[in-house]
């Protein structure tokens, strides 16, 4: 048996004269689980889609199992034992179970024709290896996000993996979930099966590897024994830069609320919310995914009708049926997931930034004020630190940190009297992360209400001064930025 | 060299466009010259690319929100035939028709326009059917009401001093139809480029749901675009009557072919969230000046047309594919 | 309700058949004439070259693509065979038509399959400029005009019935043309490939998330550029069909009928969106469409109706199918809530 079961040498590659990855090497052991950490944009998922086959190397060689290849096309990567498990799980919603599981393994063995009986078979056997039940003749695209998971990790298993490639595994499941996910991993290593893990989180890093490597803009930063690794190492290893976390304080709180929640509920979701935050206050609101906190934001933004329970803005009663009469109440919210929700990607920065405040930017006879918009564009790039030569570049050019920033702009131009975040800084680079707080905390110093909705619990610690717990739908547990801990927080919302 | 790039790359679909015009009128100046390179003839040309143009603007509003107008040439052909059923009701199949008549029946194309566009937007804002079936059906049930009203064919008989009025040419030199064109154009280009909904349909067709987290009226952007649509149709369909003096169900049946056609050379997006008039506007005119050209040629049918307009679009596709630089990113 | 039944009311295709049901009794009502073997006979019989296209079609839309072409390149196909066998002088039987036609509409397919799969252009867009290339090169390149006479061949296959069915009462007879097995054999061959070939299984997988079906080793250019190449020869026996029924080659009477055919396929219950439907869905589509055009006269409503049904129809149809996506939407979410 060789040495390693993977050893990706010098591998270089670019995209359309940007390089993506510069001579970067990787090499895992049998059985090993390795974690492969760094930024987003820094090229791991490059190298993932290198080694499987989507894409092909400029320079560089990867030798699997002793054997050396200087080019791989997916279906060799598959023969090899190399299974990825994308972000988005590559399933296909509109085909059961079943044929999803089957799939890969009938084409791997270059079938032409369907044998319905075989491909149960097949299915059995997989879901049969981990366990995992669930109804074969269900549309994958019925299933949870985690059931989603499960069928994908099924599938890699069938073709006699050796080694199988997880790409941030973790960003969409629960507490539960991921702990559920950890076992399977770790009864994968006991079958001899090497794991690698993609990841940029922290926690992830420590609890699961054996091994690590960080790469950083293209290129490999460092690797080795996870248990050499401290937090301020990894941070400054993902980021090249040193960061000092500032707790937020509050000064001036307004005297009365600004937004009041009285026995809200919404059936199926959440019940009984009462709520009321001030003017200078950022209060944070977190919970397990499935908790019925997104339905909560979403509730306050007027994009779920709710069922019974008032929303009052300055003690007035307030009826939100559409986002825009959130809007017109005071109400702002970044939505979580910014790719869907967040951003007109291929349109300008500019116009992501002005699109809510579109109706104020009216000049004589209705007309748009173009003059004054290029203002606002301007103001908010500067303001918020977007890194753009040009606002008229599209957002899409953006990293992931600066988009959010973008986010972040389109209301603060509006400058509504609450704020709603829905996990502000995921799948945010770091340094951008510190630049996102220190942004939220000097709003609220200016009497702005700021509510984060998060599951990332240093970062409600860090910033929020009061701590609401919801479990299940309600709310159960509150805390003040004194006494909350962690674990306190965890005890809570398990 | 590097600023000629720059500014071709600005305005692509315009220059691209420009360039193609240039070509083909050095070439009908070489070989058509005469035929081609008269005032009657650009008079002609002025005077009928309106009816299929005023479809075009319609249609390029709905594909920048990611939608697209198939009801176009149903709604045209119901509003002649439902003017012309108002004006036999009002003065007779042989009677004569006062010119100032003309506004009410404009203020009755705009309505009729409306409503039909209306009726659109409701079934893609509201319901939430895909533009392509909706107005697919909204034209098949048009052009069926249409059938109905006039038992499937011509019906030429009725107080022709409307089609008159805009047969003539203003100062014997501007055709009417060409002020209505332009008059037209000018209202979407101040929609588009003075007042915000130009900026906030191309959002609403980059991602409807961000569009609507970020508190845009999805729902009265959507209405807006089909009614404007609409009533653009319904012009077109009064300038087909005025240019045939005769209206039935199912004229000018390429025509939703042409509009399309337009609108994708003119450099708007099937996926909506992009779009010029200017661009929209030239490939109108160019579309015209090759039907025209290609007219002078007795010995090739004019049947070619179809076979060049078709080409033109599907070459102006591969020159994106080219010029995106598509083919190296796979 | 049983399990089975409460499964089968979760398809359109159900919905779709249920308003067939409705509509047969209602026509059987007012007539008297719907449930009659000779009926049936006539039905099917128009439904042969709608039902044609309607496969193409549903390949297509299942892919995540839209043809629009087909009517197009059906017309321009058997008016190239038909007058190059005229011109031959050609005496033999209906095969060499056939190979023709599937050869020649298989080469057109390949255009569009080589535009939006290899290049992955827009299919509405061009498909649509497809068509009027096509358009172009029968009527201009071509100089097509009616043709009076087919070759005997073709004559024959045409005149020939499978069956004749006569109503007892009114002593009608209907007459079922042979051109009946070709599309009964269509159907049959895409339901195999549909379903027990990777490579229907590709196209199913390919409508539902290509980056995915290109991860799990199906070649996504290759199957798309394949599926319209399918639908062109698909087209081409359509044409050929249409034609030897007719006894003449008519170069615009196919024109048009694209709205027709993906109106039925999608009140099928097929998704526009690509990635479901199925052909018995397709095949209830299109029968529908095609009762309520050939049904008007048995209702006494004229025959200048026909569009304003039709259109109804597809409004209705659609518009009822987006309301129910939105309803499932709304039960799959709060199912997945009681489940957690």
């Amino acid at each position: 048996m060789p040495q390693s079961l993977l050893n990706a040498v010098d591998i270089s590659k670019s995209f359309a004269g940007v390089h993506a990855l510069k001579n970067v090497s990787l090499e895992i052991k049998p059985g090993e689980i390795h974690c492969l950490a760094g930024e987003n944009g820094c090229g791991k998922s490059t190298l993932i889609k290198i080694i499987s086959g989507v894409y092909q190397m400029d320079s560089g060689y990867i030798e699997f199992n002793g054997k050396k290849f200087t080019k791989i096309t997916p279906s060799e990567a598959i023969a090899l034992g190399i299974q990825v498990i994308y972000q988005d799980f590559a399933v296909f919603p509109n085909l059961t179970v079943m044929e999803n599981l089957a799939i890969n393994t009938e084409l791997a063995a270059n079938r032409k024709f369907v044998n319905w009986k075989r491909m149960r078979r097949i299915a059995e056997d997989a879901v049969a290896k981990i366990g995992f039940k669930v109804d074969l003749d269900a549309l994958v695209g019925s299933l949870s996000v985690a059931e989603k998971q499960m069928v994908a990790i099924s599938r890699a298993l069938m073709s006699d993996a050796k080694l199988i490639i997880m790409d941030e595994p973790t960003t969409a499941l629960t507490k539960k979930e991921v702990k559920a996910l950890f076992e399977i991993i770790l009864k994968l290593k006991e079958q001899g099966i090497a794991i690698l893990f993609v990841s940029h989180k922290l926690n992830e890093v420590f609890e699961i590897s054996e091994r690590f490597t960080i790469f950083r803009s293209g290129e490999l930063v460092v690797t080795g024994s996870t248990k050499e690794l401290d937090d301020r190492k990894f941070t400054y290893y993902m980021t090249g830069r040193e960061f000092e976390n500032r707790v937020f304080v509050p000064e001036k709180l307004t005297e009365k609320p600004i937004l009041e929640l009285e026995h809200l509920g919404l059936k199926g979701y959440f019940e009984d919310i009462n709520l009321s935050v001030r003017g200078g206050e950022i209060l944070g609101i977190t919970g397990l995914l499935d908790s019925g906190r997104t339905e909560l934001g979403l509730a306050m933004f007027g994009l779920k009708r709710t069922d019974s329970g008032k929303i009052k803005m300055h003690g007035k009663d307030v009826t939100l049926s559409s986002p825009r009469d959130a809007i017109g109440a005071g109400i702002g919210y970044v939505p979580e997931d910014r790719l869907s929700e967040g951003l007109f990607l291929p349109q300008s920065i500019g116009d992501n930034i002005v699109v809510s405040e579109l109706d104020k930017l009216r000049g004589g006879m209705g007309t748009y004020d173009i003059a004054k918009a290029d203002e606002e564009k301007q103001l908010w790039v500067k303001e918020l630190g977007v890194k753009t030569l040009d606002h008229k570049n599209a957002a899409s050019t953006l990293s992931g940190g600066n988009q959010q920033k973008v986010v972040l702009a389109k209301w603060m131009a509006v400058n509504p009297d609450v704020l709603i975040l829905n996990g502000p800084t995921v799948g945010v680079d770091i340094g951008s992360k510190h630049d996102i707080h220190a942004i939220l905390q000097k709003q609220a110093k200016d009497g702005m209400a700021v509510i984060i909705i998060s599951d990332d619990l240093p970062e409600i610690l860090q910033n929020c001064s009061r701590i609401l717990v919801i479990k299940e739908g309600r709310f159960v547990a509150e805390m003040s930025a004194e006494e909350a801990s962690e674990d306190a927080i965890l005890e809570k919302m398990m | 060299m590097d600023t000629v790039k720059r500014i071709y790359n600005k305005n692509r679909e315009v220059y691209r466009l420009l360039l193609i015009i240039v070509l083909w009128m050095i070439f009908m100046a070489i070989t058509k010259f005469k035929k081609f390179y008269s005032f009657k003839n650009f008079q002609t040309i002025a005077s009928q690319f309106p009816e299929y143009g005023l479809m075009a603007l319609g249609c390029m509003l709905c594909m920048m929100t990611g939608g697209i107008d198939l009801s176009c040439v149903g709604v045209a052909n119901l509003t002649s035939i439902l003017v012309v059923n108002l004006l036999i009701a009002q003065f007779g199949a042989e009677g004569s028709m006062p010119l100032g008549y003309t506004v009410v029946l404009f203020a009755v194309a705009v309505v009729l326009g409306a409503v039909a566009g209306a009726f659109n937007g409701f079934l893609i804002s509201t319901v939430g059917v895909p533009p392509i079936l909706a107005t697919l059906g909204v034209n098949e049930l048009l052009t069926g009401i249409s059938i109905v009203l006039t038992g499937g064919s011509p019906v030429s008989s009725f107080p022709k001093e409307f089609c008159e009025l805009f047969s003539t040419n203003i100062g014997g030199v501007v055709p009417v139809r060409l002020v209505m064109f332009i008059v037209v154009a000018i209202v979407i280009w101040f929609m588009l480029e003075k007042t915000d909904y130009g900026l906030k349909i191309k959002l609403l067709g980059t991602n409807q749901n961000v569009a609507k987290f970020s508190g845009l009226n999805n729902v009265g952007l959507l209405m807006k675009t089909y009614i404007t649509a609409g009533i653009c149709s319904a012009l077109g369909g009064m300038l087909m009557m005025s240019n045939y003096a005769s209206v039935r169900a199912d004229y000018g049946s390429q025509y939703t072919m042409q509009a399309i056609l337009i609108v994708v050379l003119g450099g708007v997006s099937p996926n909506g969230g992009t779009g010029k008039l200017s661009g929209v506007c030239t490939a109108i005119v160019l579309l015209k000046l090759l039907e025209s050209g290609i007219n002078r040629f007795h010995n090739i049918s004019s049947y070619y047309i179809s076979l060049i307009w078709g080409g033109v679009l599907i070459l102006a596709l591969v020159m994106d594919y080219f010029s995106n630089g598509q083919h190296k990113k796979v | 309700m049983s399990k089975t039944l409460k499964k089968l009311t979760r398809k359109s295709e159900f919905y779709t058949f249920l308003i067939i049901v409705v509509l047969a009794i209602a026509i059987e009502i007012a007539s008297g004439q719907f449930f009659t073997a000779n009926n049936f006979v006539d039905i099917l019989n128009a439904m042969i070259v709608p039902g044609l296209f309607a496969i193409a079609e549903f390949m297509v839309l299942v892919s995540g693509g839209i043809e629009v072409s087909f009517p197009a390149a059906a017309s321009l196909t058997v008016y190239a065979t038909t007058k190059l066998l005229l011109d031959k002088g050609y005496e033999g039987g209906i095969f060499l038509p056939l190979i023709m036609v599937i050869v020649i509409g298989a080469v057109l397919g390949a255009f569009n399959g080589f535009l939006i799969g290899y290049m992955n252009l827009t299919p509405m867009i061009v498909t649509l400029g497809a068509s009027s290339v096509f358009k172009g090169i029968m009527q201009g390149a071509l100089n097509s005009k009616q043709l009076a006479v087919i070759p005997a061949g073709m004559k024959k296959f045409g005149v020939d019935a499978l069956f004749v069915s006569t109503n007892p009462v009114s002593g009608l007879t209907s007459k079922m043309p042979m051109t009946f097995i070709v599309f009964v054999v269509a159907l049959i061959l895409a339901y195999i490939l549909l379903n027990y070939t990777f490579f229907g299984r590709a196209i199913y997988a390919i409508g539902g998330n290509p980056q995915s079906a290109r991860c799990a080793g199906y070649k996504v250019e290759r199957t798309k550029f394949l599926i319209y190449v399918i639908s062109g020869a698909i087209a081409g026996i359509g044409g050929l069909c249409r034609v030897c029924v007719m006894q003449q080659c008519h170069p615009t009477n196919m024109l048009g009928m694209e709205m027709n055919v993906i109106a039925g396929v999608v009140l099928g219950g097929t998704a526009i969106t690509g990635g479901s439907g199925s052909l018995a869905g397709c095949f209830l589509g299109t029968l529908l469409i095609v009762m309520v055009e050939n049904s008007m006269i048995m209702l006494g409503i004229p025959t200048t109706w026909k569009n304003v049904f039709t259109g109804a129809l597809i409004v209705i149809g659609v518009g009822i199918s987006a309301l129910q996506v939105k309803r499932a939407e709304k039960a799959a979410e709060l199912a997945r809530q009681e489940k957690a």
